[in-house]
């Protein structure tokens, strides 16, 4: 099937039925999304599909064909950094980061329909992504500077 | 499992040519017995075990003005690889990156234990500084030496040595074609932490960017040319025996490989839909156990304890029966499970006989050497090698999906990853432990406590000695039989211990009608304690009175060098839900060396904490885990973050004490103790809340 990621067609050879996520990790090493639960409990695996946040996990890679995939990899352009990615650099917020490139994926995600949201907007667009370490208040920070700097 | 201790490896090896050839010349310093210098030759190799109050560390100063730290602490999310940079830039005299740390690599670093019991930064933390400043020390003595002068009229600054005409040299010209190695001069004089200039100093992850670019590769996303994808046969329920397996239809699928050894089952494959389809294609029959549930794990605990449970001394039982006032309770805390957002992996590859593994662990020597016994194989054929890893909290000691994956490499010819379903992380790694806690005080109508029982089924004894002062105490670790699998977690056993402790000493406040806060300022001496107690009332304005319908609650506690005081504000709703309004802690740990990350290690320990007190439980029926999912299990939340405020005490005058463990112990105590203070309902379970709602 033919896959279009971060601006460039993928034709991979993928079995029906297999989701997204494994597609991106396995089949082309995009590694940046990650697995934490497989069901889309986590939000460690969001992309965005046509610009809308998406749990990779649980869609079949074969549903989005014809759509336009964004992983973490693609939020750089031209080598420099995303908004959002600037601010998290800056904030610094993560402990051991592998939550990051799904908050970071949500976070623009949010940003891109809602350019100054309110904490509570935030903290519902957000929900669905865990932080194991327990770094939420400093990922809201991160957001909101990310807002600032628009 | 009993919360692991350390264990000396008894080699601790430096070949110094091989040392030399990885890094080229230069000066090296390192913590080596005496005795070696003694010894000529061109191999250096010290086979005595380090003494126990040392910890191994090298450092290197290459030609090029490269400083490499070798170390065998991980970084699991604690940003020790830029803590501990920030001090060795701060004694060496360097800028923060000239530093290259590597760490747990067990061919290259010292052996160390693991990184685990917030040590890292007490000991590891000095060692190095003192190996920074014996290099900076050697550096003046050299240049001293080749311009005939005074090394005191010398300074060191940003990697140079300059006299007092300007003439500058930097360190790594200084040590051109030379293989120096020095051992760490325990007597060296380090630099005082009032003066510091970057440690101490907030500075962002020193490899923050491959982060937020998704460029970092943990052990799950790493590939290997030929890799194949390894899935591996579970059993059923907790020792349930294979009894017969048919592995003829994996057999027969192209390009996959199967493996039997005893119970191991396991398949590898080019992919991991493949591997998954072998494994399904597999039949196989197992004897299950008969296997306590999570509705009689309680009775269970007191009933299997192993050594039975202490009798009170007679001071104890003399001064319970003069008290003017007893109280007893029984707590009951539930498994939980660590739950590291990155679940076990492995990778691992064999090249002429050596194995090479890949995996994320606080112990790489201790998965090692894991791999060593299991594997039969000599200690020089084994390496492991972590990379920045996904989190543990505790909970990635064990060596699971390493030897997983060097079984199937092995029988592959090729290197094998297995990566562990959140399923599987759910169900073989292993727990907190659960346990039962009785409490029995006798103390007076003015608060002071003449007796203390404190008796813990099974959990642990970490954090079970009072701070309080009590004429007669008496307590008690009782090991029983654990259905579950279980470990080390953060914190050990406090999280169980302060809870059941600091919910008994609540009761009794409110028992004499004495203020929660006072009532534990009246009993201890300890400064460090009232310090934190006294910053954190402060700041949460605990002398204010709770709105209607809320409650104000706070616990305290210490643990591996750190104090930490919690108050908590509640609101308990009409229908019986509570809401957590606000959390304030204040936590001080000696020297803060990073100001950020230490802020950022106490709100991690808020927030696991928040979980384990409110509603995080494993549950279990028949050897089965019934919630192994992040559905099912539930964690915090960004709509569970009540207000959280941090209030660090910077103790320049003490040495810096890790921040791994403390935070989390007063957050369970400090809830159940605001819901007592709205309600007057005293809680003795943990978690307090799994439906969200009073009973
Ligand atoms: S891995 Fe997709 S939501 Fe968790
Ligand atoms: S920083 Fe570890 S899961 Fe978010």
């Amino acid at each position: 099937m033919r896959l279009n990621i971060n601006g460039k067609a993928h034709e991979v050879a993928v079995e029906a039925g297999v989701d997204l996520l494994s597609v991106l990790r396995d089949y082309l090493d995009l590694t940046g999304s990650k697995y934490g639960c497989g069901e889309g409990s986590c939000g460690a695996c969001t992309v965005h599909i046509d610009g809308k946040p998406v749990r990779s996990c649980v869609i079949p890679a074969a549903s989005v064909t014809r759509k336009s995939i964004t992983t973490i990899e693609g939020l750089e352009v031209n080598g420099s950094l995303h908004t959002v990615q600037q601010a998290f650099l800056k904030a610094d917020p993560f402990q051991c980061s592998y939550c990051a490139s799904g908050m970071i994926m949500s976070a623009a995600a949010l940003l891109k329909t809602n350019p100054s949201p309110s904490e509570e907007e935030i903290i519902t667009a957000m929900n669905g992504n865990i932080c194991r370490c327990g770094t939420y208040p400093n990922i809201i920070k991160a957001i909101q500077l990310a807002s600032a700097n628009k | 499992m009993e919360p692991l201790e350390e264990k000396q490896e008894p080699n601790l090896l430096i070949d110094r040519r091989k040392f030399f050839k990885l890094l080229g010349g230069g000066l090296a310093v390192a913590f080596v017995l005496e005795d070696i210098f003694a010894l000529a030759g061109e191999s250096v190799t010290p086979t005595s075990a380090l003494p126990a109050n040392q910890v191994g560390a090298w450092i290197h100063i290459s030609e090029d003005g490269t400083i490499s730290v070798f170390t065998g602490k991980v970084e699991v999310g604690q940003n020790i690889r830029t803590s501990l940079s920030q001090l060795v830039a701060e004694e060496l005299h360097v800028p923060l990156d000239s530093i290259k740390m590597i760490m747990g690599d067990t061919d290259l670093v010292p052996y160390d234990a693991g990184t685990f019991g917030s040590r890292s930064t007490p000991q590891m933390g000095t060692q190095l500084r003192k190996a920074a400043a014996t290099a900076r020390q050697a550096l003046l003595d050299m240049a001293a030496k080749n311009w005939k002068t005074d090394s005191k009229t010398l300074k060191t600054e940003a990697g140079f040595i300059s006299d007092s005409n300007g003439k500058k040299i930097s360190f790594g010209q200084l040590t051109q074609g030379q293989q120096i190695i020095l051992p760490i001069a325990d007597q060296v004089s380090l630099s005082s932490s009032k003066d510091w200039k970057i440690a101490g100093k907030t500075i962002p992850k020193v490899n923050g960017r491959s982060f937020i670019t998704g460029s970092h590769k943990y052990v799950s996303d790493m590939k290997l040319p030929e890799m194949l994808h390894g899935k591996i046969l579970r059993a059923p329920s907790y020792e349930a025996k294979l009894v017969d397996v048919d592995l003829a239809a994996a057999k027969a699928m192209a390009g996959v490989i199967v493996v039997q050894e005893g119970d191991f089952v396991g398949v590898a494959a080019s992919t991991v839909h493949l591997a998954e389809k072998a494994l399904q294609s597999i039949k196989a029959k197992w004897e299950e156990s008969e296997q306590p549930s999570r509705s009689e794990i309680f009775d269970y605990l007191v009933k299997n304890a192993r050594n039975g449970k202490k009798e009170a001394n007679a001071d104890i039982v003399q001064s319970m029966a003069s008290a003017e006032l007893k109280h007893s309770a029984k707590y009951n805390i539930d498994y939980i499970a660590h739950v590291p957002l990155e679940p076990r992996a492995g990778l691992a590859q064999w090249t002429d006989g050596k194995l090479t593994v890949w995996t994320g662990t606080q112990r790489p020597f201790g998965v090692k050497q894991d791999l060593v016994n299991a594997l039969n194989l000599p200690p020089d054929k084994v390496r492991v090698i972590m990379p920045d890893t996904g989190s543990g909290y505790g909970g990635k000691h064990s060596a699971e999906a390493a030897l997983e994956a060097a079984r199937l490499a092995k029988a592959a010819k090729k290197p094998v990853k297995v990566v562990w379903t959140r399923k599987e992380e759910f169900t073989w790694a292993y727990f907190r432990p659960a346990g039962v806690i009785e409490v029995n005080a006798g103390f007076k109508k003015d608060g002071s406590i003449n007796a203390w029982k404190f008796d813990n089924y099974n959990s642990g004894n970490a954090g079970i000695n009072t701070q309080y002062r009590i004429a007669n105490q008496q307590n008690s670790y009782i090991p029983s039989k654990t259905p579950l699998k279980q470990g080390s977690y953060r914190g050990l056993a406090s999280t169980a211990n302060v809870f059941a402790r600091e919910s008994h000493i609540a009761d009794m406040a409110r028992m004499v009608d004495i203020d929660q806060l006072e009532f534990r300022l009246k009993n201890t001496d300890n400064d460090r304690l009232k310090a934190v107690l006294t910053a954190a009332a402060k700041s949460f304005n605990w002398s204010s009175k709770p709105p209607a319908g809320r409650g104000y609650g706070i616990a305290c506690g210490f643990e591996k060098g750190g104090y930490v005081a919690t108050c908590a504000e509640v609101e308990v709703l009409a229908n019986k839900s509570v809401k957590i309004i606000r959390l304030t802690e204040a936590f001080e740990c000696g020297a803060i060396v990073n100001p950020h990350h230490l802020e950022n290690q106490i709100l991690g320990g808020i927030v696991q904490g928040l979980g384990g007190a409110l509603f995080e439980a494993i549950d279990f029926e028949k050897g089965k885990i019934l919630n192994p999912s992040l559905s099912a299990y539930r964690v915090p939340r960004f709509k569970d973050m009540p207000k959280i405020e941090m209030v660090m005490l910077n103790r320049t005058d003490l040495p810096s004490a890790g921040a791994g463990e403390a935070p989390i112990v007063g957050v369970a105590p400090a809830i159940r103790n605001a819901i007592l203070d709205a309600t007057g309902t005293g809680l003795t379970v943990l978690p307090l809340l799994p439906t969200g709602k009073l009973a």
